[in-house]
């Protein structure tokens, strides 16, 4: 059996059809077409500017798009019914400077519950961020530059979460401008390009499918 | 893993809204200190004359507390918009106005609740006759939660906006304006020997519809301005 007749056979987790967004008439990216399915995780790609956070938004329900549909198990994607399955980890972390966190072990951060986030540093709070992706039972992760500020134990870290995730049946989407990446395997791309000529796009799904 | 529960998720935000709160203890006395400031200009201002600070004292407080409470609303979703809360409290499984109106309940409790508290003290430096205290008290009780639940309002339509400051102030008025006539009505009738339980009702009518309507309203509202 060939993998065209599997993606078929299994509902995908997360399904974008001719998904574009433009904000002031003005395409930020799109047309997309894109599968995402359980255990996999995939790297979206692109320069500084090619719409990778507004389509983690778009795909988040944060944002409505333009044009197509986001599908998620099948169904279309509204925020009212986002429920428990999509996590989001953007360039705000969500941090409070004054409080101090927990489950903190998780991320390689023990001793560090009674700190306010304040002490903390840039790469640190990342971890602080990643440590709530794992106390919430989401089943799609979508994650804005996990990699950014973070250490060499830090970018390991990250793999080794992802990879208990799509273990255990979730699925993420993950933006990278190229610097650092999902090491173990080889995940699959897809590529935003700035370049407003070409329709913005990416590799049709299956044809980069690993 | 199984999701928390509304109520438990509403209490988290409770308790953290309270705990940032204290941690800026500073800057949450600002309204308290504000409506303070006011009050005891007035009597410098307009002379110690006894009967006519008697006669402007229920409406000087009202105003007072009113505009403080007004002057903290900015602030009401602001550092959750910088740092990327509000996004997740947008992505969160539970009602998103639920979670809000966690945020107003808060909000009440740390800027009109000491205000309401002081009260008194504001009363006795006016010279307001002691058997209208109760009555202003009650009609503060009321007026308050709505300022914050309308303003809760306003603040989500205009979150998105750069230096919405202005804008948010302009929408705020009007709308507060049947609130500070009534209130102040009320008081004003006591001092006069008046019935007042009309304009108490009145206020607590519109209480129950903002308690209802208003976290609903806020919740559309801000997944409109956050789009």
């Amino acid at each position: 059996m060939n993998k065209h007749a599997k993606d078929d056979e299994i509902m995908p987790l997360l399904q974008a059809r001719a998904l574009s967004y433009a904000r002031n008439e003005e395409p930020i990216f799109g047309p997309l077409d894109f599968s995402l399915h359980t255990g996999e995780v995939v790297l979206i790609e692109g320069d500084n500017g090619s719409g990778k956070t507004t389509l983690l938004k778009v795909l988040s329900g944060l944002l409505e798009p333009t044009g197509g549909v986001v599908l998620l198990h099948g169904t279309p994607l509204t925020l009212a019914r986002l429920s428990h399955q999509v996590a989001l980890l953007g360039h705000l972390l969500g941090l409070k400077l004054e409080l101090p966190q927990l489950a903190l072990a998780s991320v390689g951060l023990e001793g560090y519950e009674d700190q306010p986030v304040r002490m903390l540093s840039a790469g640190q709070r990342k971890r602080v961020a990643l440590a709530r992706l794992l106390l919430v039972p989401a089943s799609l992760w979508l994650l804005d530059e996990p990699y950014a500020n973070l250490d060499r134990d830090g970018i390991e870290l990250v793999n080794r979460v992802l990879d208990a995730h799509a273990r255990r049946g979730g699925a993420a989407l993950i933006t990278s401008h190229g610097a650092y990446a999902y090491t173990s395997g080889t995940p699959r791309r897809i590529a935003l390009r700035n370049d407003s000529a070409l329709p913005a796009a990416l590799s049709p799904q299956p044809s980069l499918c690993t | 893993m199984k999701p928390g529960t509304t109520s438990a998720a509403c209490a988290a935000l409770l308790g953290r809204d309270l705990a940032l709160t204290w941690r800026r203890r500073g800057d949450a006395l600002n309204p308290l200190l504000f409506a303070v400031i006011v009050v005891a200009l007035f009597p410098f201002a307009l002379g110690p004359e006894t009967s006519m600070l008697t006669r402007i004292a229920a409406g000087t407080i009202f105003v007072a507390v009113l505009l403080a409470g007004l002057l903290s609303l900015d602030g009401l979703f602001r550092s959750d918009l910088e740092d990327g809360s509000l996004e997740q409290l947008v992505m969160s499984p539970h009602p998103l106005s639920l979670l809000l109106g966690c945020k107003i309940v808060v909000h009440w409790l740390t800027t009109a609740l000491p205000l309401i508290a002081i009260a008194p003290l504001l009363a006795q430096l006016l010279h307001l006759p002691d058997p209208v205290l109760p009555i202003l008290l009650a009609s503060l009780a009321l007026a308050t939660p709505l300022l914050s639940l309308v303003g809760a309002v306003c603040v989500a339509l205009t979150i998105g906006m750069r230096r919405s400051g202005m804008l948010l102030t302009l929408l705020v008025l009007p709308l507060i304006v049947p609130v500070l006539i009534f209130g102040a009505g009320a008081c004003n009738a006591a001092q006069l020997g008046l019935p007042t339980s009309a304009p108490l009702l009145w206020l607590g009518a519109w209480l129950v519809l903002a308690v209802v309507m208003a976290p609903l309203a806020a919740a559309a509202a801000l997944r409109i301005s956050l789009a």
